[in-house]
């Protein structure tokens, strides 16, 4: 999806000020901060619950069952007593850990591929290419299916669907953009002193598209909390007693005419997750390529 | 011309030869035996033996997969294994659901996200503008299956005017048909209209930048006219582009919202099919989708050739 308008200025916006310059430029920038903040705020929450949470998440009060948002119970409990509040809180921690590791696994596999394909061109340019349209045939709830039809439902295969979905992404993007850096005169400096492929691509590629991958990282990763959400949802991702925002609204929907209130707070937490995470992105993106600023 | 053709039909068809031996690798090769993880490891030797009969696992792989492949061409895909019914009857049943809940949803988000996209862009910096980006943000972050269970909330259990779920079935009537799929159609098209007013907007604001677009405003062309005959044209180009690659997230889509609302189309039969193990089917829908993914962007592509010539050189730099 990367235009070449993309690809183009991905090359030293960032460097032209200093590292004060660009971080007062992020700090006045209403995108990067407010996306930071809601970003900031989830991160924490998930590390808290890591050490605490009000209530335990497994242990069931089944008289205390389906309570309304009270002082004790800030958003009350669901239908075997639990609390909501605690539960959102574990289930942060689930979104983070399963869409960071997922997006790692794309970028981890799609970088060095993207990048490949474009300092080797040729067939391997093109087999990698074909590779792509054919991953991107699959999204992530498909593959999903596929996985949970041979190993039945769990964490970690989704991880892995929602990974396979994000490395054509980013072997496009880094393709992309590393082609246009390939053409560049300090790149051509740096084959004419002798250096080959592999150290042009780590010591000049790179370094040169980083910028682009980490915007779009933060969009990959808003894409693979949906992701994520979706499949939980369905029963094919995160399994109970784990908390999972997706399963929380799966059980709130058959609980709709009782208590309707345990459909609202895992949906708006999604919803500012991945409102976060964009605004982030937009915000990174302004920052570090003032060049693409005008098209907004 | 037709070298492009060439190519791109080259690359078609390796992508959905791909794809096929992938699904038939995962489905049928990687579990050693289909018929034990169909029926479960205490399942009678008697009954795997009939499966396997059935399956035709006596043959090698290769041959198989090629009976596959060619029973696609013939419209013969084998027996459902839970439904005992020809898979190929079961499909198209479900595709009367899923074709047009898809083409409502492709509908709607055209009908919502085109004319936003061209009003924010004309209206740059205006309220109008900052209020379209903040419905792209809102909807592109709301998950559209809480945005459908928020509307069942609203519409089914406060309001009762529409149905919470299930499908009337054609047999009863247009309406009720159409009206079971409204609101999973809306549901569908909310993240999609966002993705494509965003698209639209920047790439209008693009071509308005132009030269000929200046030229044709200093020729006397007013600003709606020099937007409506240059612009918005041009910018289709990238905008058909995103409708392409968005068809993918419509069909994950799909697969989520069908089983939100009870409608038995391909996306809950493909998850039917996984709770009753029936990899025969499992593997057909998810062929079918996947390949469906790769039909709509290789027509994309040729559609964008037709539109612009000056795509139809190399591969490179897309």
């Amino acid at each position: 999806m990367a235009s070449d308008g993309a690809s183009d200025g991905a090359s030293d916006g960032a460097k032209e000020g200093g590292l004060g310059e660009v971080a007062a430029k992020a700090l006045g920038n209403r995108s990067f901060v407010i996306g930071g903040v809601l970003t900031g705020v989830l991160i924490v929450v998930a590390l808290v619950s890591l050490v605490w949470t009000p209530y335990s998440v497994i242990d069931m009060d089944i008289a205390g069952k389906l309570r309304v948002p009270s002082a004790a119970h800030w958003f009350g409990t669901d239908q075997f007593g639990r609390d909501v509040f605690s539960m959102m809180m574990v289930g942060a921690q689930n979104s983070i850990a399963v869409s960071l590791v997922a997006v790692g696994v794309g970028a981890g596999f799609g970088v060095p591929l993207g990048a490949l394909a474009a300092a080797r061109g040729g067939w391997l340019d093109e087999t990698v290419m074909r590779f792509n349209d054919f991953a991107f045939a699959f999204p992530a709830v498909l593959s999903a299916v596929m996985i949970t039809a041979l190993a039945g439902p769990g964490a970690v295969n989704s991880i892995i669907a929602i990974g396979i979905f994000n490395i054509p992404v980013f072997a496009r993007l880094t393709r992309g953009g590393a082609l246009a850096i390939w053409k560049r005169e300090f790149v051509m400096a740096a084959r004419v002193a002798g250096k080959n492929a592999v150290r042009i691509t780590v010591e000049h590629i790179l370094p040169n598209v980083a910028s682009i991958l980490i915007v779009q990282a933060t969009i990959q990763f808003a894409l693979a909390i949906l992701a994520e959400a979706g499949l939980s949802y369905l029963g094919l991702g995160t399994q109970p007693p784990q908390p999972s925002w997706g399963k929380m609204l799966n059980e709130a929907q058959t609980l709709m005419f009782l208590a309707p209130q345990l459909a609202i707070f895992p949906g708006v937490a999604i919803v500012l997750t991945v409102l976060g995470l964009n605004l982030l992105g937009d915000g990174l993106r302004d920052v570090l390529d003032p060049r693409l600023r005008r098209l907004r | 011309m037709s070298v492009f053709l060439a190519r791109r039909l080259v690359a078609l068809f390796l992508t959905l030869l791909g794809a096929s031996l992938a699904v038939f690798l995962i489905l049928e090769v990687l579990p050693g035996d289909p018929a034990t993880v169909m029926l479960g490891i205490g399942a009678q030797e008697d009954s795997l033996a009939a499966l396997r009969a059935q399956l035709g696992l006596d043959r090698p792989a290769w041959q198989r997969y090629l009976v596959w492949i060619w029973g696609w061409f013939q419209g013969d895909l084998g027996n459902s294994y839970a439904y005992d019914e020809p898979v190929i009857k079961i499909i198209l049943e479900r595709l009367r659901v899923s074709l047009p809940l898809a083409l409502m949803a492709i509908t709607l988000s055209t009908a919502i996200g085109l004319p936003l996209g061209v009003l924010a862009a004309a209206r740059r910096n205006s309220l109008t503008d900052v209020s379209v980006m903040g419905f792209v943000q809102v909807g592109v972050a709301i998950p559209n299956f809480w945005f459908a269970i928020l509307m069942i909330l609203f519409f089914s259990v406060f309001l009762k005017v529409m149905p919470a779920g299930g499908f009337a079935g054609w047999d009863a009537g247009v309406w009720p048909a159409i009206k079971s799929l409204i609101l999973p159609a809306v549901a569908l098209a909310l993240p999609q209209a966002a993705i494509l007013a965003r698209v639209t907007r920047s790439s209008v604001l693009e071509v308005m930048r132009e030269d000929y677009v200046r030229t044709a405003r200093a020729k006397g062309l007013t600003f709606a006219a020099a937007l409506w005959r240059h612009a918005v044209r041009n910018a289709l180009i990238p905008v058909v582009t995103i409708m392409g690659l968005q068809f993918s997230f419509l069909l994950a889509g799909t697969i989520i919202i069908e089983n939100v609302f009870y409608l038995p189309g391909l996306g809950r039969l493909i998850f039917q099919a996984i709770a009753q193990r029936d990899v025969i089917v499992v593997k057909d829908v998810v062929v079918l989708l996947a390949g469906a993914v790769v039909l709509v962007n290789f027509i994309v592509d040729m559609s964008y050739a037709l539109l612009d010539p000056r795509l139809r050189g190399g591969g490179h730099g897309q």
